[in-house]
């Protein structure tokens, strides 16, 4: 650490690159410090990956031998319509689990981050769902919805005694529902540390040239949490890309009903470990990374993330 | 290149937190995979290990939805256990191909004591791969008497009936049938039982055979028209897609009179008494599959799950003392009691004797009707997933489930079985 601090760096300056000399040894002890994360990444992240790329070239049913396939699979996995079926369904999962998630977690962060006893008694109560495991949630909400023994059984709420999770038209809407509980406190907490972030001399600044509270809002708090909501978002949008555990709970294990809930991690499951085919679903897999790899990268690009230019220049 | 990619899935594999299988490597012993609902075949073990002190049986149970998955990985890994529990059909015929267990001989544990309709399942180009060690399993109508009497419905012994009943409990205002289509299997019970009753056994004889254009038989399209015309009927309700089997919410529908009657194997007997003794002692009724009229399969065939089996590893260490576990502690007499007192009827020769001196007269009825209905069967066919290669089985519980919600035309899901089976 002291290596890296023992180099002062102009902070008005961050594109142009560091001296070259003292550049050497800060490459060395970067490269040390980062080589544990490295290798556990390449370890579990990479080498793994590289083993699934190639299984997505062979065929084998997880017993016998491993034979090789060629681009059969590939040829399999991106003519078949169930797949492209699936890619729209984990679309369909992420683009509404933002638009859902984004605004209720903003409104959760703005009401719990100022101080107060109620609002952390309420935070706390809200927290709940993110403490519990996915199957849990997943057992607890398919019991609920349960139309002839759950919530829908209570006199007064018979209008809930609908087949929720068995309609095929209302199936994946009430798996995005479920997946928005179990992850909105999580999102929540994240705007509520940002908005806790903003330096108040902002808003004392702004009450003395009479910013009332919907301008503070709109040009202080907002602005000032981009990237919370860069963060949130690009964690949103690739974690429900890869969402799995809730939505076979929800389904039991089969995407139904129908395939109207097979998002893809699901097809994968599916073909892998049911059909027993693991070259095509390593191919599936693959597609999987590629998609999340270019959607974090394409969300970091699209909203400057990457340049880490400050929020709070000249404060 | 293929012993990288061999690592790398056991890497990637080890790396998902599995619990993995422990190699029981301290001393002698063997190890045993079974379903954890499997007491019966628990005590067995114990009596084992405890006349085998020196060479002891580890028992693993495990639940029903991940076991098959866990198995298969355990062989792929190279870790699996001696002894393991399975369906027999084309998931056992995987492992065989694949050379990764033993045929038994039949003078080695004693396979004549067994019915030869169970056997067949666990049985492959003449050799037999497991031995039964689970009750007889065929899929039954029950009812509930109280409901059916109530809505001045009988119980269905004709398609025809069955559609009259559902009418009358209709008109009551309770769900005529109770099904768990969210777990798929169960509504593939009717697809089973109407292919058998429209066009007899020997239809699927050849689809399992593994002719792919038999899925194109009339009588799959017919069998798919009547589940549908079922639906139409309003025979499940409306929310039989929201009710999964594992929940209970199924049988519960039936014993609380939500319900009037409820498909389902023989297993279902002991979930019932488990949770509604007074139900099963006073309302439960029970009748083989309604018959169709004109149909040409034969009223008593029935379909389900011949038995459970318990497999050998191919070159098991612990072969001789697997050999002596499943030849004197599988089946015995204690072991044909026990089942018999849990209303599970095993599946070995001469069991009128045994069944004569059961004690309540309720299981002694209801034991008696299985073990009639399974001697009587002229053919009992294996459920279709378990029976089928394991890479057809999802699309076919998928293209059922589409049936069932009528998402496609009956003609179409044999055409698309029939694509999914090449």
């Amino acid at each position: 650490m002291a290596v890296v601090a023992g180099t002062p760096r102009p902070a008005a300056a961050p594109k142009t690159r560091p001296p070259t000399a003292p550049g050497g040894r800060r490459g060395l002890s970067g490269l040390l410090m980062a080589a544990p994360a490295l290798l556990l990444f390449t370890l579990f992240g990479l080498v793994p990956l590289g083993g699934v790329v190639v299984l997505s070239l062979t065929s084998w049913d997880g017993l016998g031998a491993i034979g090789w396939a060629g681009f059969g699979n590939w040829g399999g996995v991106l003519t078949d319509g169930a797949t492209w079926q699936a890619l729209w369904l984990t679309v369909k999962v992420m683009v509404i689990s933002w638009l859902v998630q984004t605004p209720v977690a903003l409104a959760l962060g703005l009401f719990q981050a100022p101080r107060g006893r109620t609002r952390a008694f309420l935070a706390v109560l809200w927290f709940l769902p993110l403490l519990l495991s996915a199957v849990a949630i997943g057992l607890t909400w398919q019991a609920l919805l349960d139309p002839s023994f759950g919530i829908g059984a209570t006199p007064g709420l018979h209008w809930l005694a609908e087949p929720l999770l068995g309609s095929p038209d209302l199936a994946l809407y009430t798996v995005i529902a479920v997946i928005a509980w179990q992850f909105v406190p999580f999102h929540a907490l994240l705007y509520q540390s940002g908005i806790r972030q903003i330096p108040v001399s902002l808003y004392e600044a702004a009450a003395i040239d009479g910013a009332g509270p919907v301008t503070r809002l709109l040009r202080i708090t907002l602005p000032q949490l981009k990237y919370t909501f860069v963060t949130s978002s690009t964690l949103m949008l690739v974690g429900s890309l890869t969402y799995f555990d809730l939505i076979f709970v929800l389904s039991g294990g089969t995407g139904g009903p129908g395939t109207a809930t097979r998002v893809l991690p699901l097809a994968m499951y599916i073909t892998g470990f049911q059909s027993h085919d693991m070259g095509r679903a390593s191919a599936i897999a693959t597609l999987l990374v590629v998609f999340g790899l270019g959607l974090s990268l394409f969300t970091t690009r699209l909203s400057g993330f990457t340049r880490m230019e400050s929020q709070q220049e000249g404060l | 290149m293929a012993a990288l990619a061999a690592a790398a899935t056991a890497l990637s594999l080890a790396a998902c937190g599995s619990s993995g299988p422990s190699a029981a490597s301290s001393g002698k012993g063997l190890t045993m995979w079974v379903l954890n609902d499997q007491t019966t075949i628990k005590e067995s073990v114990e009596a084992y290990n405890k006349d085998h002190p020196d060479e002891k049986i580890t028992l693993r149970m495990f639940a029903n939805d991940d076991y098959k998955q866990k198995l298969r990985v355990a062989f792929g890994a190279n870790q699996a256990p001696d002894l393991f529990f399975n369906w027999g059909g084309g998931a056992l015929e995987d492992y065989v191909k694949a050379g990764k267990v033993d045929a038994l001989e039949s003078g080695e544990v004693d396979l004549p004591r067994f019915m030869p309709s169970v056997l067949d399942s666990a049985t492959l180009d003449g050799k037999f791969y497991g031995v039964p060690a689970n009750g007889i399993t065929p899929v039954v109508l029950y009812y509930n008497k109280k409901v059916l009497k109530d809505a001045g419905a009988e119980p269905p012994k004709t398609y025809d009936e069955l559609l009259t009943a559902v009418q009358k409990l209709k008109g009551e205002g309770v769900t005529p049938i109770s099904l768990a289509a969210n777990s798929k299997w169960p509504t593939l019970m009717y697809l089973e039982y109407l292919l058998d009753r429209e066009g007899g056994h020997t239809v699927f004889e050849k689809i399992a055979a593994g002719d792919s254009t038999a899925w194109k038989d009339p009588a799959v399209t017919k069998a798919n028209s009547r589940l549908q015309e079922l639906v139409e009927a309003g025979a499940f309700g409306g929310n039989a897609s929201s009710v999964g089997y594992d929940q209970g919410a199924a049988t519960a529908l039936l014993h609380t009179g939500k319900a009037g009657m409820e498909l389902m194997g023989t297993w279902e007997y002991a979930n019932l008494v488990k949770a509604a003794p007074d139900f099963v002692e006073k309302d439960l009724g029970y009748v083989p599959f309604p018959v169709l009229p004109r149909g040409k399969g034969d009223p008593r065939n029935i379909v389900g799950n011949p038995s459970n089996f318990l497999s050998l590893k191919a070159k098991s260490k612990n072969k001789s003392a697997a050999l002596t576990y499943l030849k004197d502690y599988v089946m015995n007499d204690a072991q044909i009691d026990s089942f018999l007192a849990t209303g599970s009827v095993p599946p070995v020769n001469k069991l009128e004797s045994k069944l004569a001196s059961v004690k309540s007269p309720d299981n002694k009825k209801w034991l008696t009707f299985v073990y009639e209905l399974v001697r009587d069967a002229e053919n009992f066919q294996l459920s279709w997933d378990q029976d089928l290669p394991s890479d057809q089985a999802d699309p076919l519980l998928t293209n059922v489930d589409k049936s069932f919600l009528r998402q496609i035309d009956p003609e179409q899901f044999g055409v698309n079985m029939s694509k999914a089976a090449k």
